[in-house]
């Protein structure tokens, strides 16, 4: 499951954000990969966009890194 | 329906959570035809808030500071148009240092902003639409935040709060001849990306649950948003320079809702 989650993110922050596929791993950080508040913002619309979640940006705000952000989204799905 | 063939610019949408998003998304329920404002790095949000309405409006760039950006809107909204209903100004920035504490040290500059942005472009954005507003009598609504008493962590945004009620005053009395309403909706506190940057925006939340006699729910703008509508309607066509409070009842009550109400007897 989470490999799929995996490989929505690298889509998502590759295609939308310009983000080099490379850099994405679970350990990379937001801050890293070079997402300032809007961007995490918008990666929040474009995820609910192709996974159904609703992450508030806010619950994104504690979520550091990819992993951290692919667990959230886990744990919304249920 | 309230808005049936209004002609409307609507600014101020960053996200789905942007109160001007639910006035967007209202409008257009009730009949009006709208164009969107963005603000530079915004701009990508503002279409992927604008691809959830329920008909994708166009966005056309503002950024309300630049004279120039203004002048370009004006002329876009007469070659589409040649006229405009109504305009709903829902712009407010203030550097970190201006909130959140920060009152007796934020410098000049950054207060400037602050004030530049959330206050005088009220008067410029009316200016600038004020020929196009004139051909048919139409509506200008800004958005507040009570601005009569001092709030925690507000800082310079209250005071260019307070600056925005004066200038809704002065522009109701320089627009009203030619036909134009302008009024302000003082909203209560909501979850949004402004609020966010306001430390000590925890504290209004517990000031609205205690002491809104109707009741507050920071994560739905549509109250703010059907007055915002309203207003923008010919329903309300000899209101100018008022400010409607659409925050629940709290600017009408000094204390906490007391819990033990006594309903009087019926006899
Ligand atoms: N959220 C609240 O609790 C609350 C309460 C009362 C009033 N308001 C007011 O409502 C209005 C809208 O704010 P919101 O809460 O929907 O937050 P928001 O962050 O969604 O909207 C603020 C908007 O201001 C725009 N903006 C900032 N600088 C700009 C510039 N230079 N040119 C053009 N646009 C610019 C942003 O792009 C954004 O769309 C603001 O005036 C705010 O002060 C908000």
């Amino acid at each position: 499951m989470s490999d799929d989650l995996l490989g929505t993110f690298k889509a998502i922050l590759s295609e939308e954000f310009g983000v080099p596929e490379d850099d994405i791993t679970k350990d990379a950080t937001f801050e890293a990969l070079g997402l300032d508040s809007l961007d995490v913002v918008e990666l929040t619309l474009v995820l609910e966009e192709k996974t159904g979640v609703k992450l508030e940006d806010e619950e994104l705000e504690d979520v550091r890194s990819v992993g951290d952000a692919i667990a959230k989204v886990e744990e919304k799905q249920g | 329906m309230l808005l049936d063939g209004k002609r409307l610019l609507i600014t101020g949408v960053l996200d789905p959570r942007s109160i001007a998003f639910f006035v967007a998304k209202v409008a257009q329920e009730q009949g009006a035809e709208i164009v969107l404002t963005g603000f530079g790095r915004g701009m990508r949000l503002t279409q992927r808030a604008a691809d959830r309405l329920p008909e994708t409006p166009d966005i056309l760039e503002l950024d309300v500071t630049q004279p120039e950006h203004l002048t370009a809107v004006a002329a876009q909204l007469d070659e589409r148009w040649g006229r405009l209903d109504g305009v709903l100004h829902a712009i407010g920035f203030a550097p970190a240092s201006c909130l959140g504490g920060g009152f007796l040290d934020a410098p000049w500059e950054d207060v400037a902003t602050a004030l530049h942005v959330s206050t005088y472009s009220y008067a410029a954005l009316g200016r600038s639409l004020a020929d196009l507003l004139a051909v048919d009598g139409g509506s200008i609504v800004g958005l507040d935040f009570d601005a009569q008493i001092a709030w925690p962590g507000y800082d310079w945004m209250g005071v260019a709060k307070a600056g925005l009620e004066s200038a809704n005053r002065y522009l109701a009395r320089d627009l009203g001849p030619r036909g134009i309403r302008v009024n302000l909706v003082a909203a209560g506190p909501l979850h949004t990306m402004a609020a966010r940057s306001i430390d000590g925006f925890g504290d209004f939340e517990s000031v609205w649950q205690e002491r809104a006699p109707l009741g507050w729910d920071l994560r739905d703008p549509e109250p703010v948003a059907r007055t915002v509508c309203a207003l923008l309607s010919d329903w309300m066509p000899a209101v100018t320079g008022e400010i409607v409070h659409v925050d629940g009842g709290v600017h009408a009550v000094g204390a906490g809702v007391p819990d033990d109400v006594v309903t009087p007897a019926e006899d």
